[in-house]
């Protein structure tokens, strides 16, 4: 199971990536194990606005199906089409190519309220 | 939680586990994708030691049977195996299981791990004197080799001629050193065995099958690719597609009940249900639009509900979804055009003719 030092983490298993100009979003390398083989996703559109913690999108797996939560309040700028028709990048690359969508914080100061990769990986240890 | 001898081997494998029915079992080992196309294309090997055994002995053990099961006795000789449901007097599906004729007076019953005591009460309570019923369920450990490659793999252990084997046969024989049954069945709709023998040798046997079956591609199995593989090809799910409320006719196991063998439990409602069958039938369904429907989910036709999901899932050889629902009989012609209501959106799904694979 691999945490990624460089990001934020939610206890809903999703992870943020400070870039330039936006926010990446993803779900832990953790939230794919759990979830299996993932083979639907639904995303928002773009220019959606979400307030933190909302039910941005759904997972959907062979087995089960589960909502994904915005660990931070924000627009949505883009989503990850290439989910549409591989959704097992998800599997395959959680941190990278699995990636869900960018988003424009509405308040930089909520990433604070986040866990670090540390707190993150003592996280999962206890679940 | 129940365990099977192979539950630390499941642990150590890196299996994910579930409880299912009371038991600790493995829902996948790398994946269910992958675990499903390995029984469709190669081979895979799955824990079924939760299964139920149940032996039925004596003088009176056929005909008790033939009063207890819906299936007729008669079809059955000694190394054969018959698939039945057993009912209640309405007519409703207690359990599905396979009888196996060891002998002439001796028959085991292989039951479904969540109905081990029901089915165990039924028995006991419905036979005739001088028979005799015992629950050797933690006698046995139980493992199914499925898939095309199957026969390759099993003779590597055995010295008996596996292409004499027929569907629905067994025989009692060695295999991987230690006797067994060997029994040409399985749940996934492919070329398959499952064997039953002492716990003790579980470890052992599965070793000596996964080393076999090594160079033929074979892989550990869990319950989520049991799962789908027998969806794919419509094998019914007791507690899900079946169950005390729904009867053979319904769920298009009419092939399974023999009215006219003589008298056994169900069959004066049974006639009945068939003279009238049926207001509904479980219907294969394939989900054309995005999305996987699930156990429980409602089905509309328009604005009218015409039924609900007993089974759903994605299925790895379609890549779609795919379901079972009761459906009122006037929407279950194949082309019917129906939806379902998947989380709070309807999604299009189309009655289809069979086994969707």
């Amino acid at each position: 199971m691999s945490v990624k030092d460089d990001l934020y983490y939610s206890e809903d298993h999703e992870w943020i990536r400070e870039e330039e100009e936006y926010l990446l979003i993803g779900i832990t390398d953790f939230a794919q194990e759990e979830l299996g083989d993932i083979v639907f996703v639904e995303l928002p559109e773009v220019d959606e606005e979400f307030d933190k913690d909302d039910s941005f999108g759904v997972l959907e797996s062979v087995k089960a199906v589960s909502d994904t939560f915005i660990p931070i309040s924000g627009r949505v700028i883009e989503v990850n089409e290439d989910l549409i028709d591989n959704p097992e990048l998800i599997n395959d690359d959680p941190y990278g190519d699995g990636w869900l969508i960018k988003v424009d914080p509405a308040d930089d100061s909520e990433l604070d309220e986040l866990l670090s990769a540390e707190e993150y990986a003592e996280f999962i240890e206890e679940e | 939680m129940k365990k099977t001898p192979l539950n630390q081997l499941h642990k150590d494998l890196g299996a994910k586990m579930t409880n299912f029915g009371g038991w600790e079992m493995p829902v996948e080992y790398n994946g269910i994708i992958e675990e499903h196309k390995a029984v469709r294309n190669q081979c895979g090997l799955f824990d079924i030691s939760h299964m139920g055994e149940i032996l039925v002995s004596g003088e009176k053990a056929f005909e008790s049977l033939q009063r207890i099961i819906t299936n007729d006795m008669e079809k059955l000789e000694e190394s054969k195996i018959i698939y039945t449901p057993i009912c209640n007097k309405n007519g409703g599906i207690i359990d599905d299981l396979l009888v196996y004729c060891l002998k002439d007076d001796e028959f085991l019953l292989v039951v479904n791990a969540s109905n081990i005591k029901k089915d165990f009460d039924w028995v006991k309570e419905n036979i005739l004197d001088n028979t005799t019923v015992e629950n050797l369920s933690d006698n046995y450990a139980m493992l199914a080799l499925q898939g095309p490659e199957s026969k390759k793999v099993l003779t590597q252990l055995t010295d008996i001629d596996l292409n004499l084997l027929e569907y629905y046969r067994f025989r009692k024989a060695k295999a991987a050193g230690i006797e067994m049954i060997i029994s040409r069945t399985g749940y996934t709709g492919e070329l398959g065995y499952e064997l039953y023998f002492e716990p003790e040798e579980a470890e052992n046997v599965w070793k000596q099958l996964m080393e076999a079956g090594f160079d033929f591609g074979i892989k550990a199995c869990g319950l989520g690719a049991r799962d789908t593989l027998r969806l794919e090809k419509m094998l019914a799910l007791y507690g899900n597609d079946i169950g005390e409320e729904t009867n053979p006719y319904e769920a298009n196991m009419g092939w399974t009940v023999v009215l006219n063998k003589g008298y056994f439990i169900g069959r004066e409602k049974l006639i009945n249900i068939k003279a009238n069958c049926c207001s509904k039938k479980l219907t294969p369904l394939k989900i054309t639009g995005r999305g996987v429907a699930r156990h429980g989910h409602q089905v509309y036709a328009a604005d009218k509900k015409i039924g609900e999901i007993t089974s759903g899932s994605y299925s790895p050889s379609l890549k779609q979804g795919i379901a079972l629902a009761y459906l009122k009989s006037e929407y279950t012609d194949p082309g019917t055009k129906i939806e379902i209501e998947v989380r709070k959106r309807r999604v299009a799904a189309e009655v289809i003719a069979g086994p969707f694979v």
